[in-house]
Order: structure tokens, then sequence, then C-alpha cells
């Protein structure tokens, strides 16, 4: 039964820190190296469980390239006593990790295809390995489209890498932000509201979605309404996780295991369960 | 020249409304352009003209005393800009401003009010038009209101 499981799922392998980039006052994106032995390959949208020693372990998105098979990058906002630890390693310091875990974005079935990738927020970090895998298969795929809505101008994550994407020409990306001032030149206004004006073919497109739930719920509609069917949806979810291994139960959503079954769903798959509140 | 009832019919927000009707609305209708910079109106003005944005950015703004202006929406081509002209007392409640070379229909209020009123299949059509794109917007207002993007509960 634990062959299924990567070789450090119960135990943290000891990483180190080899870079730290702030990103905002309360983000930071850590580079990390496996302190001995070769790094895990991973797949766009799985996470790790980070550890900070004597604080706690929580999931982390992996937000690097994964065809950069040196490192590990993931994007991280201090909210609580563990992310917060997290948030202040400095190069050189150590933490543990296990994993990568759970579901990928479906960049095989998108093969052919648009796609729309939707980020509110800190969303984007578990978006950019996916756009690093389009980018490196271009051929692959059709019409890419970005859009992403966070708070404010000065809230814009990866902002220099997004400034160099913005200058290709196989690549729309629309940024919308919930306040500005006068300044900004770009869209204000909800994500959502960036989708009538995306020329998606809804017979031939796949939306990858992940930012807070609120931001989902109304992007799923606009998906809707934009005539995008359930299965052609996918949905980064969040739910507090402690095994990782679908053993314990806390992250429960519905009769699935977000650490499992999750983080990234099929739409069509969680509809039901999606509509109802508190679960 | 383009007629307006052809801009008009172009625009989606027109789509399938009957000719007739069709041409009654462009009877109200001129074309309008503010260059980039430019205020299309200020809070507190008359709302005597909406506009339908054909190309452009819009940005609407509010200012609170001793604060500097803030951008809480843009608008751009397909966008309908202005409510306050269907119900009294027919008043901006906020700025808009041309954030780039704008090009926009510019309807009279009082002219296609009145027709609503002589004509009301005219007025149910458009209210059926009207309203969606409030709701719409109502629900975007309250996602943005829920500050999604911070820490949990702060
Ligand atoms: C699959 C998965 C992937 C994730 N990927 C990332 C990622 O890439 N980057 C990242 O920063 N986080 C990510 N998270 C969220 C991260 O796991 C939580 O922020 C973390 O568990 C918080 O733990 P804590 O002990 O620091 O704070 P806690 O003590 O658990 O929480 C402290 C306060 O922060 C609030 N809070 C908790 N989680 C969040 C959150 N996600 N957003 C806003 N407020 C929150 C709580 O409501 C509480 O008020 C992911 C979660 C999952 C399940
Ligand atoms: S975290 Fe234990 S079952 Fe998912």
């Amino acid at each position: 039964m634990t062959a299924a499981f990567p070789a450090n799922a119960f135990v943290p392998t000891a990483y180190r820190v080899i870079r730290q980039r702030r990103e905002m006052r309360d983000v930071a994106t850590l580079e990390l190296s496996a302190a001995a032995g070769e790094l895990p390959t991973f797949a766009p949208g799985q996470f790790n469980m980070l550890y900070a020693f004597g604080v706690g372990e929580v999931a982390i998105s992996v937000s690097g390239d994964p065809g950069n098979r040196g490192r590990f990058v993931h994007t991280l906002r201090a909210v609580g006593a563990v992310s917060t630890a997290l948030a202040r390693l400095e190069a050189g310091q150590m933490l543990g990790l296990r994993g990568p875990f759970g579901t990928g974005w479906p960049m095989t079935a998108a093969v052919g295809s648009d796609l729309v990738i939707i980020a509110g927020g800190l969303g984007l970090a578990p978006l950019r390995p996916a756009l690093y895998h389009l980018l490196s298969h271009r051929a692959d795929y059709g019409g890419i489209t970005v859009l992403y809505g966070t708070r404010h101008p000065r809230d814009i994550l990866y902002r220099r890498e997004i400034e160099r994407w913005r200058r290709r020409l196989d690549l729309d990306i629309e940024i919308t932000v919930d306040h500005a001032d006068r300044a900004w030149h770009g869209h204000v206004g909800v994500v959502p509201a960036l989708i009538p004006r995306a020329a998606i073919d809804p017979e031939n497109t796949f939306a990858l979605v992940c930012g807070p739930e609120a931001m989902m719920r109304f992007t799923v509609a606009g998906l809707r309404d934009a005539g995008l069917a359930p299965e052609r949806i996918y949905l980064s979810m969040e739910r507090n996780m402690k095994c990782a291994l679908g053993l314990c139960g806390r992250c429960q959503f519905g009769p699935t295991f977000i650490c499992k079954d999750g983080p990234v769903m099929r739409f069509d798959r969680i509809l039901q369960i999606f509509a109802t509140r508190e679960i | 020249m383009e007629g307006l009832d052809s801009i008009l019919a172009e625009q989606p927000f027109f789509a399938a409304l009957e000719p007739e009707l069709s041409k009654i609305v462009s009877g109200c209708a001129r074309n309008r352009r503010f260059d980039a910079g430019s205020y299309i109106f200020h809070e507190g003005d008359d709302a005597d003209e909406f506009y339908l944005i054909r190309h452009g950015r819009v940005a609407l703004e509010m200012v609170a005393p001793g604060q500097a202006p803030v951008v809480f929406n843009t608008l751009g081509s397909g966008d309908i800009l202005g409510a306050s002209w269907l119900v009294p007392p027919y008043k901006w409640m906020f700025d808009a401003r041309a954030v780039e070379l704008t090009r926009a229909v510019g309807i009279d209020a009082k002219c296609l009010r009145g027709k609503c009123e002589a004509d009301h299949h005219l007025g149910y059509e458009m209210m059926k038009r009207f309203l969606p794109v409030f709701v719409r917007r109502l629900h975007a207002t309250r996602l943005q209101i829920l500050d999604v993007y911070g820490k949990r509960g702060k």
C-alpha cells in the first residue's frame, strides 16, 4: 500500500534554501535544493508539504519550472505561524519537505487546444509551472490567454516575468486590479469580468483556474456563460492538510480528499459539492 | 459615413433588437469622441446622456475629500457607461475619464426615456438589455467588496 507513495511520503527530507526573493511585504519565493540525493520530478499543479522545524508543516504548491530539475520553487504568503516561519527563511537555512503530492493540471489532455489560465492573487503561483510547460512546448497548444486579477497594481506577483511574457506575440495576458490610482492604465474590476472580453472558443478551450474560492465561483459562472462545458474547467482547491496521503481525512471535500483527488479537480466531478457552502 | 443604426446593430448590447426599434433608438444617438485624459462626465453633473463604448477605455473614479481619486472600475469596447440616467434625480455619482482615445455612441437620456414611456414595448426591450448589465456589475462589485486576495479574516 505504501509503495504507491513517494519515498519521502511520511518523513520529511532535508532541503536547503538556495535563494529567497521577497515578492511583496508578506510573500516570499523560496528556491530549494535537496541536501542529499536527487530531486523528485513534479507535475504542474502539484504541491509539497513544507516543514518549518519546530513549528509545523503546511501544503505549498510548486511554483517553479518543471523543466528545471535541480530545484523546487515555492511562493508563499505569511498568514500564520508556519507560513510566517517559512517566509522568513533565508539562503542557507534548512527546512523539511515531503512530496510532491496531488493531481496536476491537464497538460496532456489540453494538447492541441486553446487554454485560458485564470488566476487570482497568489493563485498565480500553482499556475506558473503550467505556463512554463506551455511556453516550452508552445507548438503543442493553440491560443494561450492569461487573465490575472489582484488587489492593487503593487500586488502583481512575478511582475518582471509577466512584463517579459507580455512582450510575446504568442501569449495574451490581461491583468485587472480591484483598486488603483490614476497612474494605472490597465483594467480595474474583478477577474471574471475579463472573460467576456477574451475571445474564447468554448468547444476548443480548457480553462485552468486558481484563486480564492469566491473568485473561483464567479469565474466558473463566467466560463459557463461563455459556453465552456464543466469538463473543460479545472480548479485547484485548497483545504488544510495533515497527512497529504489520503489517510487522515483532514482535507476532506465532500466525498473526495483534496490531497490525493486534488488539488487540481475537473469541475464536473465537484459540481455538486462546489455549490454547497461550508464543505 | 456609417449610419448610427448600423453602428448600433453591430453592438452586442443591441443584438436582435427589431430594426424599427433600433431606428427609434438611433434617433436619440450621436457619435462621440473623447481624447485620452479627458473627462466624459463628473460626479454631480446631470446624467443627460449615456454611452455605448465602441473603442477605448474609460476609468470610473471616486474622489474622497483630501484623498487621491480611486479608480474602481474600467470599461471598454461594447460596455455601457452610465446608469444614473435611468433613475431620478438623474445625476452622475462618479467621474468618468477616458484613459485612452475613446469612441462611443452617446444616447440622449431624456429622448430615450420619453420614447420608452411612449412605447412600452421599446421600454421593455431596453430594460431586458440594461438589467443583466447592472446585475452582473452588482455581482462583480460584491466580489470586489469581499477583498478576497488578502489574508483570510483580515
Ligand atoms: C494544495 C494546497 C496548495 C497551497 N499552495 C499554497 C501556495 O502556493 N502558497 C501559499 O502561500 N499558500 C498555499 N496554500 C495555503 C497554505 O497551506 C496555508 O496558507 C497554510 O496552511 C497556513 O498555515 P499557517 O500555520 O501559517 O496559518 P494558520 O494558523 O493555519 O492560519 C492563520 C490565519 O491565516 C488564514 N489563512 C490560512 N490559510 C490561508 C490562505 N491560504 N489564504 C489566506 N489566509 C489563510 C487563516 O484563516 C487564519 O486566520 C496551499 C494550500 C493547499 C491545500
Ligand atoms: S490531508 Fe490527510 S487525508 Fe488529505
